[in-house]
């Protein structure tokens, strides 16, 4: 398996590689049933501070590596090692859907990861008022989701990711099923939080736009089995705004990654 | 620029032809959810009285609506006890299919194995008529209370107990994955997730089962006959049946269609009142 073939992208060295190690991924393979291999032989340095995404069409077992990294799943093969054992636990998820409580007010839900370590709402009022304030919506904590639109329930459930102020945070498409209006807003204000909170970030989607735009490295997948196809850097320095999305360079990078993500799907497998 | 939405805002006072005639029938159809069945109901009144006076009907055959509810005034220091007795029947049982049925809904999610092992019998429960096993409870259970309790506990428990169970296992599958991720322990997954999740399937179980617990009441009364202390409603239509005394047995029965009819109010309410911020059932669409 060659991972880092392809495009002649500068490898995620330079100013990524003096970052520390959060977590690595060798040879991680996942069997499902008695033989559809989800996921092979992936290999991953996450840095502190990264903004990963996973890039591919259905089927290339990108949702199945970000299940593994959660520990919802065990790897058939290979291993997750954690450089530090004390940030395995510190995660923060966000799903395709919102995935909020209905039956709890916007409040209650971005408490919810809080409450679950035994904390009382008085008590933490004010670091769920904190994440709420970071999505902008401070002055729904006392609304239902049902009285949200689709973007904003989207918001709260990153408020719930962060607040408790996670190592790392994994997104599962968490803006598919969003207009494009919405979507570029999202992107836009997520890149603002994460230069706040400095945090690390692995994203998974399946469009090229997005991927680009947001990450400083792009792990392009391929299907059938699930694996690494090439890894492509975005050395643009953060913040990112409205402006890079019509710059050259971004087309630039949009071009290549189009390109290795259709040497994934279309090139025969490279492993032998 | 600020006096352009101004502008482009409709002049209040002006309603839109559609949305005029939309307001409209909305208010026709409030009037009418009550008009309607008073108006069956008071014409039902008079079709009977009609029957029974232009035939002659006597009243030990079937007495005409004034009389049924002159009995009933006149009769209600008799009925009152053993509607007295037939209501604590029916709450208890109730109260029993609450905390039986939702408990074992509970034990049933906890372990696969118990559910596997015990929900066929559940079913086994449910399926068989009460009427036929009610003439053994009261061979074998010696108080009389325990026997009719019993009975209508039978009928009431399984839509609480079916329900109670679908709804704990239906709680979104990314929320148990995020329970999951943030090391929930089994009691903060099921007080956090599955019981909320659980609450609009319980309580529809609930509305059934109250409707149930009063009619398991009445037929265990039936079949316990008139010998001994339960002498609850039930027991009032068998001797008035006895003695062809039918208007008291139509005022019997009017009081059990009442309960009934208060029991499903009063469940009906308390699931709006616990659903109507959230959920789908109790929310009332705009537009």
């Amino acid at each position: 398996m060659t991972a880092h073939e392809t495009r002649p992208s500068p490898a995620p060295a330079g100013e990524a590689a003096g970052r520390p190690l959060l977590l690595a991924m060798e040879g991680v393979g996942k069997i499902f049933g008695r033989d559809t291999v989800a996921l092979r032989g992936m290999t991953l340095e996450v840095r502190q501070g990264d903004f990963i995404s996973l890039l591919g069409p259905s089927g290339c077992g990108k949702s199945t590596a970000l299940r593994l990294i959660a520990e919802l799943i065990h790897p058939t093969s290979g291993r997750i090692r954690w450089s530090d054992p004390a940030a395995q636990g510190s995660l923060g998820v966000v799903f395709q859907e919102p995935t909020l409580m209905p039956w709890a007010t916007v409040a209650d839900n971005v408490w919810l990861p809080l409450r679950l370590r035994g904390r009382s709402r008085a008590d933490c009022a004010a670091e769920v008022g904190a994440a709420l304030e970071l999505v902008g919506l401070a002055a729904f904590a006392r609304a239902y989701p049902r009285e949200l639109s689709g973007g904003m329930k989207m918001r709260v459930s990153i408020a719930r990711a962060l607040v408790t102020r996670p190592r790392l945070i994994l997104m599962d498409e968490p803006f598919a099923a969003l207009d494009e209006i919405t979507r570029f807003k999202l992107n836009n204000d997520l890149l603002v939080i994460r230069q706040k909170l400095g945090a690390t970030v692995i994203f998974v989607t399946h469009s090229v736009f997005e991927s680009v735009f947001l990450s400083d490295r792009i792990v392009v997948m391929a299907a059938r089995p699930g694996r690494v196809h090439a890894e492509l850097a975005v050395p643009e320095p953060y913040p990112r705004a409205e402006g890079f999305r019509t710059s050259p360079e971004y087309a630039a990078y949009t071009r290549a990654a189009s390109e290795a993500l259709a040497a994934a799907m279309g090139g025969v497998p490279h492993d032998g | 620029m600020t006096a352009e939405p101004a502008a482009a805002a409709p002049a209040p006072g002006i309603l839109d032809a559609e949305e005029a005639q939309r307001l409209r029938a909305r208010r026709r159809a409030a009037i009418g959810r009550w008009l309607l069945p008073a108006a069956i109901f008071v014409a039902v009144i008079g079709l009977w009285h009609w029957v029974v006076a232009a035939n002659q009907i006597p009243h030990y055959i079937l007495p005409g609506p004034g009389l049924v509810a002159e009995t009933l005034v006149k009769d209600f220091g008799t009925l009152a006890p053993s509607w007295g007795v037939t209501l604590a029947i029916t709450f208890m049982a109730l109260a029993l299919a609450v905390v039986f049925g939702g408990g074992l809904a509970i034990l049933f999610t906890q372990s696969k194995w118990i559910e596997m092992s015990f929900f066929p019998y559940a079913v086994v429960l449910q399926v068989t008529p009460i009427v036929a096993i009610a003439p053994l409870i009261f061979i074998y259970v010696e108080s009389k209370l325990v026997g009719l309790l019993l009975c209508a506990w039978i009928v009431a428990f399984f839509p609480v107990l079916s329900n109670t169970t679908l709804g704990l296992n239906s709680a979104d599958h990314n929320l148990r994955d995020l329970m999951t991720i943030y090391r929930a322990s089994r009691w903060q997954r099921l007080r956090y997730l599955q019981l909320p999740a659980a609450l609009p399937y319980f309580l529809g179980g609930l509305r059934i089962a109250g409707g149930l617990s009063l009619i398991g009441a009445v037929v265990a009364e039936f079949v316990a006959g008139s010998g001994g202390i339960g002498s609850g409603l039930a027991f009032r239509i068998l001797e008035a049946s006895y003695r062809l005394n039918i208007p008291r047995l139509f005022a019997a029965l009017i009081l059990i269609i009442v309960t009934g009819i208060a029991i499903y109010l009063a469940l009906s309410w308390l699931s709006w009142l616990l659903l109507h911020r959230w959920h789908e059932s109790a929310v009332k669409r705009e537009a």
